[in-house]
């Protein structure tokens, strides 16, 4: 805080000594120090205008006279039955493969992408805190069975069992939303667990106790908001993961099923005429970039805003990263053995 | 049986005990120490609390001193039932409370609170003072809306905080102001125990002053009584009407206040007064201090007989062999009791033994 902010609390304090005086909350300050990132604004502002998009997704649709899954044989596609590229026809981006317009497409998909991250993150972040806190809090043999089945799901091939789900079940967006938040809420379980461990042992939870609260209130009253600021940081970059595994399911054909557009199954379709039509790959590809890259990079700008504990945290974590990078490198099968041994010796 | 008979019944219980509001009996408490792993078996136990029994007069204040590790705290915690007992028992007001379930205890957590040692510790610093300090209402749902909003700043201006303050976050207060805080979240529902656990040790030494003067005030408008921890003698010494003093779990002495500070009879008591640093430099220069060797044995295997007797100066054969009992000494008191085979005599120079014992191990 600077001088002159204190001296502007401390006039204010004298000169209207009836008024209440509000103390700066944790979220008031990360909010103003995100507010002078540039990057950070820039991806909530692309954000927005991706989620607006999404929303206006039917009106776009009215607006170019191109409902999403209606074909246009004749002007969509050109005399040998390729798409046509963009600004052709009154297709602002292009047509797809059946002659329908790209754009609107890609706008309809990105309801499904954004409602499939957004839903699942939601989900998974109540049930990682739920989990965590009851794990960490209680301890003993609560602790003890809800740890190793997170640690059961976070060691799962999740890939491997979406892949299987959605062939049993039949692909469809409630298997979707069900597997991508089922293997995304022991990540967010197992921080707020750590977190929880150390949070309870704290004097102001003794406190509480002195006072005759239960342990539920002091789970979400006293202990919740102190962790509130890693799972926000958290939840931010499980959207992104989720937006990428829905579009890698649907790209797999497991997800998404066509007619229903979705970035995926645009991108899986598109991959037979990238030679002819390089907008049908490259314009739903950069929709999934630009929002997960949106998502990530507002991640990364409240993790900078937040209290110093979130940034150890995530340091942590960027050093076993880095660890296991080296690791792969001095393992590399590029390199000859002789420097294998050196560099693991060094 | 009515709300009011019962009432009454405890009434006339309370006078028949000689108004005693806190009796600890033979208090016990062991925290296993377990080996690691999922088999956890138990090696043994640090014997943290072991045997200590006291009575607090209503009104008054008991003054509990020792070295660190020598069990205050967690004597402290059994009484406000945040710690199971392994044994003995606490009664409040003529009520027996040891061990009683959450919900049981909830009406005697009215009675008995804490203001705790770390005032950056013990305020949620997420939470706004406003409403830390209207928890206990928010708990005990006995104050709501406008009213609990009132009631908050009231107590902030009784403790000498600004009540528009009440919005603020712990962040923003110096160390004296945190502490008043959580006085006030202690005064909210107007207890009659207070148990201090070292509440003025964090602070320095002009603000100390401010807190213990609070204390006093506190005490006199509303008839509190003070369990008060504290490892600083003249802090106690200021604050108490008996002190007890503890050794590695045990209760080593214990008596009135002037009793205990003029003719201390346990050796680790005399040890104790003569390390306190005296304001005035020519008391403090022709002062004999009586140096003690080693640390404080660990609680997990403490020495037998009397467990102070490896340190001790005066300690002879039967010290190591036979638990002395606390009880009243020759030419002592009715209430001042030691736990030691051979008292401290007046005009004894323990400094020179310890010296002496320092040189022949």
């Amino acid at each position: 805080m600077s001088l002159s902010e204190l001296e502007f609390q401390a006039a204010a304090v004298e000169g209207a000594p009836e008024q209440a005086v509000e103390g700066r909350s944790q979220w008031q300050l990360t909010w103003r120090r995100l507010r002078s990132d540039k990057v950070a604004v820039t991806a909530m502002i692309t954000i927005v205008v991706m989620v607006g998009l999404a929303i206006a997704a039917p009106a776009i649709a009215a607006l170019v006279h191109h409902p999403p899954n209606i074909a246009y044989p004749n002007t969509g596609e050109n005399a040998v039955g390729n798409p046509v590229g963009p600004f052709t026809n009154g297709f602002w981006l292009g047509t797809d493969d059946t002659g329908r317009d790209l754009m609107v497409r890609i706008f309809y998909g990105a309801r499904i992408s954004l409602f499939v991250g957004l839903v699942t993150t939601a989900v998974a972040t109540v049930a990682g805190v739920a989990v965590g806190l009851i794990a960490g809090y209680f301890g003993g043999i609560v602790d003890a069975v809800l740890a190793r089945f997170t640690d059961a799901v976070l060691a799962f091939p999740y890939v491997v069992l979406a892949l299987a789900l959605a062939v049993v079940l039949g692909p469809s967006l409630a298997v979707i939303i069900g597997v991508i938040t089922f293997f995304s809420w022991a990540g967010i379980s197992r921080i707020v667990r750590g977190q929880t461990l150390s949070l309870k042992e704290k004097e102001y939870i003794e406190a509480a106790r002195s006072l005759g609260a239960g342990p539920f209130r002091i789970m979400f009253i006293d202990i919740l908001p102190n962790l509130l600021a890693p799972v926000l940081v958290l939840a931010t970059l499980y959207i992104p993961a989720a937006v990428v595994f829905e579009a890698t399911l649907s790209y797999l054909g497991l997800g998404i099923q066509p007619p229903t557009a979705s970035w995926g199954n645009i991108l899986a379709a598109a991959q037979n005429f990238y030679q002819v039509a390089w907008w049908y790959t490259v314009f739903p590809a950069l929709a999934l970039l630009i929002t997960t890259l949106a998502f990530n990079l507002l991640g990364d700008g409240i993790r900078d805003a937040m209290d110093p504990t979130t940034e150890r945290l995530l340091a942590a974590r960027r050093g076993r990263k880095a660890r296991a990078r080296s690791r792969k490198n001095a393992a590399g099968p590029d390199q000859a053995p002789a420097d294998t041994a050196g560099s693991a010796s060094a | 049986m009515t709300d009011e008979s019962a009432a009454a019944v405890m009434t006339s219980a309370q006078s028949s005990q000689d108004d005693v509001l806190v009796r600890v009996d033979n208090l016990v408490k062991y925290f296993p120490v377990r080996t690691a792993g999922y088999v956890r078996r138990t090696v043994g136990h640090v014997q943290a609390v072991d045997g200590v029994s006291l009575a607090i007069p209503r009104g008054k204040t008991l003054g509990l001193v020792g070295e660190t590790g020598s069990g205050k705290s967690t004597l402290a915690r059994c009484i406000a039932g945040l710690l199971p007992v392994t044994s003995g028992q606490v009664t409040f007001d003529g009520d027996d409370i040891t061990n009683l379930s959450r919900r049981k205890m909830i009406p005697y957590r009215r009675e008995i609170q804490m203001i705790f040692q770390d005032p950056y510790g013990s305020l949620n610093p997420r939470r706004r003072v406003g409403a830390i300090i209207a928890d206990p209402f928010a708990i005990h749902k006995t104050v709501a809306g406008n009213e609990r909003k009132r009631r908050v700043q009231e107590l902030m201006e009784r403790v000498g905080l600004n009540p528009e303050h009440y919005n603020r976050f712990p962040a923003e207060f110096s160390g004296g102001q945190r502490q008043r805080i959580g006085v006030a979240r202690a005064l909210a529902l107007r207890p009659k125990l207070i148990i201090c656990d070292e509440p003025v040790s964090a602070l320095d030494v002009s603000i100390q002053a401010q807190v213990l003067n609070l204390l006093a005030d506190l005490q006199r408008d509303y008839g509190l009584t003070y369990l008060f921890i504290a490892h600083d003698l003249e802090v106690v010494r200021h604050v108490s009407d008996s002190v007890t003093v503890m050794y590695l779990g045990r209760v080593a002495e214990e008596g009135s206040r002037d009793a205990v500070y003029r003719t201390p009879r346990h050796p680790y008591t005399a040890a104790l007064l003569s390390a306190a640093p005296a304001a005035d430099p020519d008391a403090a220069a022709s002062r004999q201090r009586i140096i003690l060797t080693g640390d404080i044995p660990s609680p997990i295997d403490p020495p037998s007989g009397c467990r102070f007797h490896p340190r001790c100066p005066k300690a002879r054969e039967l010290c190591g062999q036979e638990d002395p009992p606390l009880e009243v000494k020759a030419g002592d008191g009715p209430t001042h009791l030691t736990a030691c085979h051979f008292p401290v005599e007046a005009g004894e120079n323990l400094a020179a033994a310890a010296a002496a014992r320092r040189e022949s191990p």
